[in-house]
């Protein structure tokens, strides 16, 4: 169906353009100021290229983990219904927006060597676990990023239409036919998609990697990024490496987002599909199998950092306060810029997708691509740019929230794409032929069908600045402080037990913040 | 105080027009300057004679401090850095950033002489592995011992912590040519290597590994803000590796006088005894009142070991390709 | 063959459908305002929703717990009654194995069917590349291997004009006398129910009501149809 070329309205192109330049020069501009900074020309040796091969396989494999085990999740939710569903559905969203060394604890507490499972093993005479290596770094990797890929499929499902599962019940499919006529073509359109969106969060990890990986053979590109930045202050080096990290990265994205057909990120699938090819007890058992092995695998952790945080809350220092202000300020405002952007940069994409389908594409991948950014290079290559300039303690709080901004921004954009897409194909004539214009047509047309995905993509916007350290370490000014970074001091003069409290009230604000917001888009929408 | 962020934003944008006190800023790590760490008490006790106003900038940690002053160069603010440490002062001192000092007239306590012309210490600690009395009933009393035992141990990145570094010249003092042989007789031992002390410490109290890198003054902690005495340090023939953190005065500083007076307070009995139950490390000129109860050992190591500033910094590059190669087999 | 629901009941969050009412062999047309329970009372009919109370019986059989394959029913959707990415041949193959594994003479059977509903050379397009018209054809061949006893459809042809409709109500007779089969048809036009249906079912606020010849019901519309038909 070939849509009528409309004009694209100058205000979409000129703040669409900005948006898209910013993006760009966020992306670029850090890596061209360590380049220009640095002294002495540098190469990478072998142990450089050994993080970069590092890098990749444990990306790929735990991007391909987290699809392959989403799918029978997913699937599961999407023909159950059962008492606590939405409650499961709602968990899905919680790991992924945990702080990360809040999230390494929880696996800790159950599969580490003094772990939960460690514990009923030696109790039989087994030996306990050691997870420390690949196995480590997978199940955090899987831990982040299933529940997440698990949702993404799950609206996969949903955009089955109904009559084709009761088709297939009349015309008596098999399960094993229901699955490869109807699952199959669905998942093949999502699946590359969710892999590249894992993959990309995978490549930067670093912490994770760190930590769980066991030891050096473990170290990931954006290990050796912060080793040339912090020890070697090799800047030119961490130029390099964040070149390669960037590159390899645009290529996975090239080469996924041309398999891919869009998926909405971030509408739910309310309810189960009534199914009835479904009702053989085994398929019940796999089911519930599933279902009650996905609840333990997220739940646990999650019960972990409660049970830990919970004995010192009331011991908490006063410190706690104004740093909760600080994090609040910072999460709303880069929320809030993060789904500006975003908008912004969907509308413009949207409008060129009618006659410029092309050059639409490579503009998404471009705001995809600030996941590939090491934070490390954003941090130190912005405060190059701006230290000369001026002071980094007055722009803490712009530069923070930009950041934190920029990082969220695919999500919301992957978020937000698919809904201005399909308000164009359904209504575009509609509201050209009404000639509903400018904030009107915004007003009427586009926001009752965005404010659902809009609300979404704040939350998430909202919670991962939260939890996030990154770059206020450089620009924060001294007598100022987050939560996250109460956390760090705590934990760095001995007191865990209160750390363990501040984590667990940065996650309950965290999931609050992201609850609040993705409930307000739902709340008295009409469809 | 603690201010908002977007108070902060607004009052550094306004600028202290009314600022006729100068303002001293000292440059350090963030344990130092956190609630729990030395920071509030020497700032209040130092602007009570200085007439000036006392900021410190925490910076992550003591690696971090000196990438921020190279990424800031000379338009840097700060006029001290105080929280480098002997394996980085070589470092520090090649980017011709800091001032020599006025010489002390205070008797430093250290186990060795100090000579050092720009950096002046203000603690200093053993490296040590920590275990859990009611844990580990055998602890090794060697570093040869630890090796033959089959010990599990959680150790610092040396490529993003100090403490790790401190461990990989320890290695390398102790062992030389034959250190890349100890990584791999200990590699099996190494239950996972962090970023960062506060992560392998962490892991450590939740029960991954017997024992844990950190320093001999840990258990203080234990005994004396915890009251738990089943805390110890693992203590090795071959001696412990140290770990002097030191304070500088930056060349550029507007207001050299009050550094140097800083740089004299730090050295009095109100900064030093303030130290050891904040910053749990020993002080570096024993204060008139003792050290606290908690720290005095009998048996404490008998041999201190540190390689001299000059030579770190090219056994710190061997010895960390060793490292590597060692670990990643 | 007679379709009967006795003390029949259907409930939903916001919506129920209560029906008493035998429905006899031959044509039979169902009308009324939208949201009044049509589709339902059809889905209800096929097995896809379970009652709340009360049975269905087809042909004698009680099947009020049958699995929707099991029943002699084929039901025709308002729209989505093919899969998009199989081609018009496998989709109407899909009547005679839903496997796909076709004998020699079941591919025949899956031509000759297409060439009764006229899309002779069309096997190997995709429902996209079909009209509107053509994808309801596509069902109706389907529906005629599947052969069963009873034929419900949901409206199919409501998105057709006047003349395409009636060439497709008209393609329906042909073949539910060809089968001899009961056909239920849902529909909004009192012409379409007055062309080819003897009796009529009026569902209107949540009941469905026992068949009427359908000449008697339009003549006489109870005030429900008649505020639907405008009358």
């Amino acid at each position: 169906m070939a849509n009528r070329p409309q004009p694209i309205n100058p205000i979409t192109r000129v703040s669409g353009s900005a948006a898209l330049l910013f993006v760009a020069l966020l992306v670029i501009g850090p890596l061209i100021a360590l380049w220009l900074r640095a002294d002495t020309s540098s190469t990478l040796v072998s142990a450089d290229w050994a993080a970069v091969r590092f890098t990749l396989f444990q990306a790929t494999l735990s991007a391909s983990i987290s699809v392959i085990l989403a799918i029978p999740v997913a699937r599961a939710l999407a023909r159950r219904t059962f008492r606590g569903r939405s409650v499961l559905v709602t968990l899905l969203g919680a790991p992924f927006l945990l702080p990360v060394i809040v999230a390494i604890f929880g696996l800790l507490a159950i599969w580490g060597r003094s772990g939960f499972v460690s514990q009923i093993f030696q109790s039989v005479g087994a030996e306990r676990l050691n997870i420390y290596g690949l196995t480590g770094v997978l199940l955090a990797h899987v831990f982040f990023n299933l529940p997440l890929v698990t949702r993404l499929i799950l609206q996969g499902w949903g955009r089955i239409p109904v009559e084709h599962f009761r088709l297939s019940a009349q015309l008596g499919l098999a399960p094993k036919d229901v699955f490869l006529q109807l699952e199959v073509p669905m998942l093949r359109g999502i699946l590359p998609g969710a892999f590249l969106l894992v993959f990309l969060l995978c490549v930067t990890s670093f912490a994770v990697a760190l930590t769980l990986g066991g030891g050096p053979k473990a170290t990931t590109v954006e290990l050796a990024i912060y080793q040339a930045l912090r020890f070697e202050f090799d800047l030119g080096k961490a130029a390099i490496l964040g070149l390669l990290q960037f590159l390899i990265c645009g290529f996975i994205a090239f080469w996924s987002l041309r398999a891919t057909t869009p998926v909405a990120f971030g509408g739910g699938l309310s309810t189960a599909t009534q199914r009835w090819d479904v009702s053989s007890k085994f398929m019940l058992l796999q089911d519930a199998i599933v279902l009650i092995a996905i609840t333990g695998f997220l739940g646990a952790p999650l019960i972990a950092v409660i049970g830990r945080g919970l004995p010192a809350l009331s011991n908490l220092p006063t410190a706690i306060w104004p740093a909760m202000l600080n994090s609040l300020t910072v999460a709303l405002l880069s929320a809030v810029l993060s789904v500006l952007l975003a908008l912004t940069l969907a509308g413009f994409i949207d409008s060129l997708k009618v006659r410029h389908n092309k050059m639409s594409s490579v503009i998404e991948g471009i705001g995809l691509l600030t996941l590939a950014v090491s934070p490390f290079v954003l941090g130190t290559g912005l405060f190059i740019i701006i230290h000369p300039i001026a002071d980094p303690f007055a722009l803490a709080l712009p530069v923070t929230a930009l950041v934190n901004a920029a990082i969220s921004l695919p999500l919301a954009l992957r978020a937000l794409l698919p809904a201005l897409q399909h308000n164009r194909l359904t209504y575009g004539r509609l509201t050209d032929s009404l000639d509903i214009q400018g904030w009107a047509r915004f007003r009427l047309t586009t926001w009752p069908i965005i404010r659902k995905p809009l609300g979404f993509s704040t939350g998430l916007a909202a919670a991962l600045s939260m939890g996030d350290l990154g770059v206020i370490t450089l620009f924060a000014p001294p007598d100022v402080e987050t939560l996250p970074l109460i956390m760090y001091r705590l934990m760095g003069a001995y007191r865990m037990d209160e750390a363990a409290s501040v984590a667990l009230m940065l996650v309950a604000l965290t999931l609050t913040l992201f609850w609040l917001f993705d409930r307000g888009g739902r709340l008295g929408h009409q469809t | 105080m603690k201010r908002s962020l977007l108070a902060a934003a607004l009052v550094t944008i306004g600028g202290a027009t009314w600022a006729e006190t100068p303002t001293l800023t000292v440059y350090t790590y963030d344990s130092f300057v956190s609630d729990w760490g030395p920071g509030p008490a020497i700032e209040a006790a130092f602007e009570e004679t200085c007439g000036c106003d006392l900021a410190f900038v925490g910076t992550g940690d003591g690696a971090a401090l000196l990438a921020r002053l190279k990424l800031e160069g000379a338009r840097t603010k700060a006029d001290v850095v105080l929280g480098l440490d002997t394996s980085l002062i070589a470092n520090a001192k090649a980017t011709e950033l800091f001032a020599p000092h006025n010489g002390t007239s205070a008797e430093l306590d250290l186990p060795i002489a100090w000579t050092d012309n720009v950096f002046l210490p203000y603690d200093w600690g053993y490296f040590a592995f920590v275990y859990d009395k009611t844990q580990l009933s055998n602890a090794p009393t060697s570093f040869a011992e630890l090796l033959e035992s089959d010990v599990s141990i959680v150790i610092q990145d040396p490529r993003s912590s100090t403490p790790g570094l401190g461990l990989l010249l320890w290695v390398k003092e102790i062992y030389g040519d034959k250190a890349a042989e100890v990584w791999e007789t200990l590699s099996p031992r190494i239950v996972t290597v962090t970023k960062g002390w506060s992560e392998a410490y962490g892991m450590f109290l939740e029960g991954e590994a017997d024992m844990v890198l950190s320093y001999t003054t840990s258990p203080a902690y234990h005994l004396i803000a915890e009251e738990d005495g089943t805390k110890a340090a693992a203590i090795f023939d071959e001696g412990h590796y140290m770990q002097i953190e030191v304070a500088a005065k930056v060349a550029g500083t507007k207001h050299p006088q009050l550094a140097d007076e800083f740089l004299d307070f730090m050295l009095s009995d109100a900064f030093q005894s303030i130290i050891p139950t904040t910053n749990w490390m020993y002080p570096a000129v024993l204060p008139s009142s003792g050290l606290p109860d908690g720290f005095i050992s009998e048996d404490g190591p008998e041999k201190a070991l540190l390689i001299s500033i000059d030579n770190v910094e090219p056994i710190r590059k061997e010895a960390l390709s060793e490292w590597l190669t060692a670990l990643s087999q | 063959m007679d379709i009967k629901l006795e003390n029949f009941l259907v409930e939903q969050t916001d919506f129920s459908l209560s029906a008493d009412l035998t429905i006899k062999h031959g044509t039979t047309a169902i009308i009324g305002p939208s949201g009044g329970g049509k589709s339902t009372l059809l889905l209800a009919i096929a097995g896809f929703v379970d009652p709340a109370r009360g049975g269905i019986s087809i042909g004698g059989n009680i099947v009020t717990s049958t699995p929707p394959a099991k029943r002699p029913v084929t039901l025709l959707f308002q729209e989505h009654n093919l899969f998009s990415h199989l081609t018009v041949f496998k989709n109407t193959g899909l009547g005679v194995r839903p496997d796909l594994k076709l004998s020699k003479t079941q591919i025949e059977q899956v031509e000759d069917a297409l060439e009764k509903v006229g899309l002779v050379d069309m096997g190997t397009r995709r429902p996209s590349e079909l009209s509107g018209g053509q994808r309801q054809r596509v069902a109706l061949a389907r529906a005629l291997l599947r052969d069963r006893p009873v034929l419900m459809l949901d409206e199919p042809f409501a998105a057709l004009g006047p003349a395409l409709r009636h060439e497709m109500l008209d393609l329906v007779a042909r073949i539910r006398q060809e089968q001899n089969s009961t056909l239920l048809m849902v529909t909004h036009n009192p012409d379409d129910a007055l062309r080819i249906a003897e009796h009529t079912v009026l569902v209107a606020d949540g009941v469905a009501q026992p068949p009427q010849p359908t000449v008697t019901l339009l003549n006489n519309p109870p005030p429900a149809l008649a505020a639907y038909l405008g009358k």
